[in-house]
């Protein structure tokens, strides 16, 4: 018998792209090179997936095999005196903050959701809030052990399969299976942080804001409101925040305390709604100036006390749109994309902007890189949704942009070669028993 | 963290089930002192090096056979030896689910059910029980199943092992009424484990193993010689077994 049994439909988190996969959940390490070698059914292209927060295709392999990662999740070494921890790769994030805050530890990087595993961060190579101060989350990661379909097992390093290590952060998943990670954790005083949120008129008031906020907050995110033409285009709140020097050293409750418990219909979402909750979000923040102690779950991780919240954009889906320019075309980049969504009266909820700064991403596909990067959510209206995406694809190509694949269900090849110069060299590197939907795609 | 010499410590047979292992990262978490016993050396490694990452005070591993002991008995005082005597939890869990369909045709299949889910099980629970009647306290925990409770045509060969283990540990649990240690029979619904890799598990019934662990490590400390896990199998339970044969016969669950 098969250890991959056929599934039903696997929604990514966008829930736009879903569909079946053969599917295996390792408990063991020493399961996954049999695994992969296993030529039934139909020797399968296979991917290694985690908790599904990738939001288009680059964590679905439709028709082939997943290796569901989730149960590796194991810890293996920790040093306190270091803060080199080793782990199996289906670790969540979750877990690994549980473990290490009362410890007096803290991820280096962390993205907007505490639901990924380990090996989903560094196969996206993903970015904070502090992408600033810490770059990306690749250039903590000191050793990865990668299992090929091959059956060799290799421990990677940034000096060891150098080659390798550097495609495999950031690879999408696509160089193989990432078994055991090791990071260097940072040591923290508190489990609070400080924070303040400023707000900010226009785009280029949000770019002196970052510029003077830099040196001292290590944490800078903004939220902007797409929807508002004219005048208040581009106007947000600024939101600032750094680790508290003192307190308590509690994780604080993990898991969400609501649900969204259905999807909520396409009427419910419209130009009128969308207006009526960015005015509201505006004017609630906008009277709220001057810092205040929060738990860092609660400022880095703000949805996930609602799960399944992408039920929100209901049954049809949504796409999210992240881009980053570089910092010479940043500001005018912006707001032509800002003024796109807003002249389609295609605008978000969720509309986030940051400056990233000029540490150099460690992958070939790693997605930061200096300048400001932008993202959008758009409920999935079909071809008028997928238009304007493609509008607002030539304002981030002519900026010598690219867009964000953890992010991205639709970008077209070209968009893809262009955005990523190293693809050919990453692309050597791919196992040739892995695959992903999005890969298919932007290699079609 | 607890010292050596002071800290709790449980001896985990089977420790390499799922279940078993959510439960010991409960008792590392309290900084226990932990000796893990199962057939695979390096998968018991592997819980071991997690455990010590997570809190344990100490975590030894111990690769046997739990199905082929001949001499159970000294084994279980040589393994209670390894935590220098003193045995405050005892957990077996180790099982084996097996196939219905074959069991009903082929004898080494059916065989191998009853033993792994009764006869191993129950020799090494007297033996545990027996170790911890002379120590004068400690807590004896055995993992049963609801699929003991009534006979079913999917499960009823392992049901049956599950069924006549829970008995035995009420037993154990009876004896021990006069004081000191304590047994507890957990009788564990559906959960999401390798051992039911195959099923479909979509539905409000499935659970995961750390809820599972969590009813288990309240049980490990409460009074009660039955419990189920999690909690609300007990009122499913006592519905099904409530139902008219003539009824029952008619349904496919």
């Amino acid at each position: 018998m098969s250890a991959f049994q056929k599934t039903e439909a696997i929604r990514s988190w966008g829930r736009v792209q879903n569909g079946p996969h053969w599917a295996a959940a390792p408990h063991w390490r020493d399961e996954i090179p049999a695994l992969l070698g296993e030529q039934a059914p139909a020797r399968a292209a296979v991917l290694a997936t985690g908790l599904g927060r990738s939001y288009g295709d680059s964590g679905l392999n439709v028709g082939g095999r997943a290796l569901a990662m989730t149960r590796l999740n194991r810890l293996i070494a920790f040093d306190p005196a270091t803060g080199l921890l080793r782990s199996e790769a289906g670790l969540s994030l979750a877990d690994l903050i549980a473990f290490c805050v009362p410890r007096g530890f803290y991820p280096p990087v962390v993205p907007g959701t505490s639901y990924v595993t380990l090996g989903g961060m560094v196969a996206n190579d993903v970015h904070g809030k502090n992408h600033h101060a810490a770059g990306t989350i690749g250039r903590w990661v000191t050793a990865i052990d990668l299992a090929r379909s091959d059956g060799s097992q290799l421990r990677l390093t940034p000096t060891q399969h150098a080659d390798l290590f550097s495609a495999t952060i950031g690879g999408l998943g696509l160089t193989g299976v990432m078994t055991e990670i090791e990071i260097r954790l940072r040591p923290i005083q508190s489990a609070n942080m400080e924070v303040e949120d400023i707000p900010f008129a226009n785009v280029e008031a949000f770019f002196d804001l970052a510029r003077e906020s830099e040196g001292s907050w290590e944490y800078t995110v903004a939220w902007i409101d797409c929807v508002s033409a004219g005048r208040k285009l581009g106007r947000g709140i600024f939101t600032r925040a750094r680790h508290a020097a003192d307190g308590p050293l509690e994780a604080g409750p993990a898991g969400a305390r609501l649900s969204m418990p259905i999807d909520l219909p396409r009427w419910a979402f419209n130009s009128a709604s969308i207006g009526l909750f960015n005015e509201v979000y505006w004017r609630r923040k906008a009277q709220r100036r001057g810092t205040r102690r929060q738990k860092l779950t609660k400022i880095l991780f703000p949805l996930d006390s609602i799960s399944r919240w992408n039920r929100m954009y209901g049954s049809g889906g949504m796409y999210q749109y992240q881009c980053v320019v570089p910092p010479d075309s940043a500001s005018d980049a912006v707001r032509a994309l800002l003024a796109q969504a807003s002249a389609a009266g295609e605008g978000s909820f969720l509309a986030v902007l940051k400056t990233f700064g000029g540490v150099a991403s460690p992958g070939l596909l790693s997605f930061p890189m200096e300048g400001a990067t932008l993202a959008l959510d758009f409920p999935n209206r079909g071809e008028r949704t997928l238009a304007l995406m493609e509008r607002m694809d030539r304002v981030v190509a002519e900026a010598g942009g690219r867009l964000y694949p953890a992010k991205d269900g639709r970008m077209s090849s070209a968009m893809f070669k262009s955005g990523y110069p190293n693809w050919r060299r990453f692309a050597a590197h791919v196992d040739p028993a892995f695959s992903s939907g999005f890969w298919r795609r932007v290699m079609a | 963290m607890t010292s050596n010499v002071t800290a709790r410590t449980a001896l985990i047979l089977g420790a390499t089930s799922a279940i078993a292992e959510a439960v010991a990262r409960l008792f590392a978490a309290e900084g226990m002192r932990l000796l893990l016993v199962g057939r695979n050396a390096g998968r018991l490694q592997a819980i071991a090096s997690d455990l010590t990452v997570r809190g344990a005070a100490a975590v030894e591993t111990e690769a046997q056979d739990l199905m082929t002991q001949a001499e159970i008995h000294p084994l279980f005082d040589r393994l209670a030896a390894k935590l220098g005597g003193r045995v405050d939890y005892v957990l077996i869990c180790h099982g084996y689910l097996g196939d219905q369909a074959l069991a009903a045709r082929d004898q080494a299949e059916a065989d191998r059910i009853l033993a792994a889910n009764f006869s191993s099980a129950a020799l090494w629970t007297l033996a545990a029980a027996g170790h911890l009647r002379r120590q004068g306290y400690g807590s004896l925990v055995v993992l049963g199943s609801v699929a003991g409770d009534r006979g079913r045509r999917a499960n009823f060969v392992y049901g049956a092992a599950k069924a006549g283990i829970a008995t035995l540990c009420e037993g154990v649990a009876h004896d021990f009424a006069a004081g000191g240690p304590k047994a507890v029979v957990i009788k564990i619904g559906p959960t999401d484990t390798p051992m039911t890799a195959g099923f479909d598990k979509r539905g409000p019934l499935w659970s995961k193993p750390e809820q599972v662990a969590a009813v288990i490590r309240r049980a490990a400390d409460g009074s009660r010689p039955v419990v189920y896990a999690p909690g609300f199998w007990r009122w499913i339970m006592m519905v099904i077994r409530a139902i008219p044969a003539p009824i029952f016969n008619k349904m496919s669950i």
